[in-house]
């Protein structure tokens, strides 16, 4: 049966020092462009939603660059989430006032887990998303279970933490978080498809929406991450910057293979 | 002048951003002075129901009741609409304004709750000449996320399905609601907040 809602394309921009950039497994940065533009293209090509990534604020201990935030919200009207470097009350509070309509927190949720609930009760879960960065256990395949033995990575990808990707989804839900945003570090910038087996355990495992990243290189994998990932919405960065797909022929292909998608839009 | 009505729940900069996009001025306030003599009043909302009560124990709430009285035009966004109902079974000791039947239920269904994304709504027979929604198709997508629906009562002039079917936005006279973000709607979500400032401007030239 049909549910009436859609499933999601997420644009992501990764900044770092105002700048739009692109990595390949969150290294060798390249210059994309300006996140303001890149936003407004991207809106009005067809994306659902906008996430940028401050992708150096938490290893440079610095705070998010409120003013490339403010300026990309201005002329932004679909669903914009800003993350990296969210670590206290304060610093989201700053965010939506410059313009977020959701946080993504990452490190700062491990570190301190209550700062989920801080947030989601002065902003509602609606406004917090949790950024789970996870990589494969060396060797790890699916289990008997459908669960996929994943650890959980800080700080762009720099710390392993221990922590078991889908057990760390289902306490962020639990403390309040209202959406996970999972990239696969071994899919991440390969195009080679996302990692569907982890996005479905994910997915599984709590009730709030799940949005897969990492891997993202064709139309085809997206009708794998929405059908075998059961994936909410699927989010990808440089296959829209450098134009390799228009989001509109990208949905147009998923409607196709009977995936619900916003179109016309 | 809109003036946006803040209750300290959620945050405002999205809806005066769009308001500013199609070059109307916006006003924040929590004073019942202000919003008693209001051109227009919005009350945008997310989060929990009981955030709510604040309205009632800062006068707020009776001032719009006055303003509504008067012919204000006022529109409620998410939360905002469902505080036109009676009530909300999330905080049922807090009473809405009561100007739709029925209270705001928890979705009965087996799917995700929250309903997040964009959803498609449709008009009712209510809703045919629906002000709010002039030159917005049947079908348009527009942008949700809540745990909580309204009932299809009167009033609603347009539906939408999550599981089963809720009400999307309301209209009678002067009072508006949506529950989906229009400011967060694309060119259809400005359309329907340029539909509410026209109406404004026309009531104050009348």
């Amino acid at each position: 049966m049909s549910t009436g809602i859609t499933k999601r394309i997420i644009a992501c921009l990764d900044v770092t020092k105002g700048r739009v950039v692109k990595g390949v497994q969150f290294v060798d940065l390249i210059d994309a462009g300006d996140p303001a533009e890149l936003a407004h293209l991207h809106a009005t090509s067809g994306a659902d939603e906008i996430v940028l990534l401050d992708i150096t604020a938490t290893s440079d201990a610095r705070p998010i660059l409120i003013d490339v935030v403010r300026r990309t919200a201005r002329q932004l009207f679909v669903p914009f989430t800003v993350g990296g470097g969210v670590r206290t009350l304060e610093d989201a509070a700053a965010l939506f006032d410059a313009g977020a309509d959701k946080i993504s927190i990452n490190s700062a949720a491990i570190k301190a887990p209550e700062i989920i609930t801080e947030i989601a009760e002065r902003f509602g879960s609606q406004a917090v998303i949790i950024a789970i960065d996870a990589k494969r256990k060396t060797g790890a395949e699916v289990t008997a279970e459908g669960t996929v033995p994943a650890e959980v990575y800080l700080a762009g990808g720099r710390t392993a933490t221990g922590r078991d990707a889908v057990e760390w989804a289902r306490e962020a839900e639990n403390r309040g978080a209202g959406e996970i945003l999972l990239t696969s570090m071994d899919c991440d910038g390969t195009r080679a498809g996302f990692d569907c087996p982890l996005t479905a355990a994910v997915a599984r495992a709590v009730n709030i929406p799940v949005i897969a990243s990492g891997g993202a290189g064709t139309g085809e994998h997206f009708v794998d991450v929405f059908k075998a990932g059961c994936a909410d919405a699927a989010l990808a960065a440089s296959i829209f910057h450098f134009g390799i797909h228009d989001v509109r022929e990208l949905k147009a292909g998923l409607q196709r293979a009977g995936i619900p998608v916003r179109l016309p839009c | 002048m809109i003036t946006l009505i803040d209750y300290k729940a959620g945050n405002l900069t999205s809806v005066r951003k769009a308001f500013a996009y199609l070059g109307v001025e916006s006003e924040v306030t929590d004073d019942p002075e202000r919003v008693r003599d209001a051109q227009a009043l919005v009350l945008p909302g997310v989060g929990h129901f009981c955030t709510t009560e604040r309205l009632a124990t800062s006068g707020v709430r009776d001032a719009v009741r006055e303003a509504i009285g008067r012919g204000t035009p006022f529109l409620g966004i998410c939360v905002g609409m469902q505080w036109q109902f009676a009530g909300s079974t999330e905080s049922p000791e807090t009473a809405g304004l009561g100007l739709f039947e029925g209270a705001c239920e928890r979705f009965q269904t087996s799917l995700k709750v929250p309903h997040v994304g964009w959803n498609q709504i449709g008009r009712t027979q209510e809703g045919a000449e629906s002000r709010l929604l002039e030159g917005v198709p049947d079908e348009s997508f527009v942008y949700f996320t809540h745990s909580y629906r309204a009932p299809v009562v009167a009033g609603v002039a347009a539906v939408t399905s999550y599981g089963e079917t809720f009400a999307a936005c309301v209209e009678r006279e002067n009072v508006f609601g949506t529950q989906f973000h229009p400011e967060k709607s694309g060119d259809m979500g400005l359309r329907m907040l340029k539909n509410f400032c026209d109406y404004a401007a026309e009531r104050r030239a009348r």
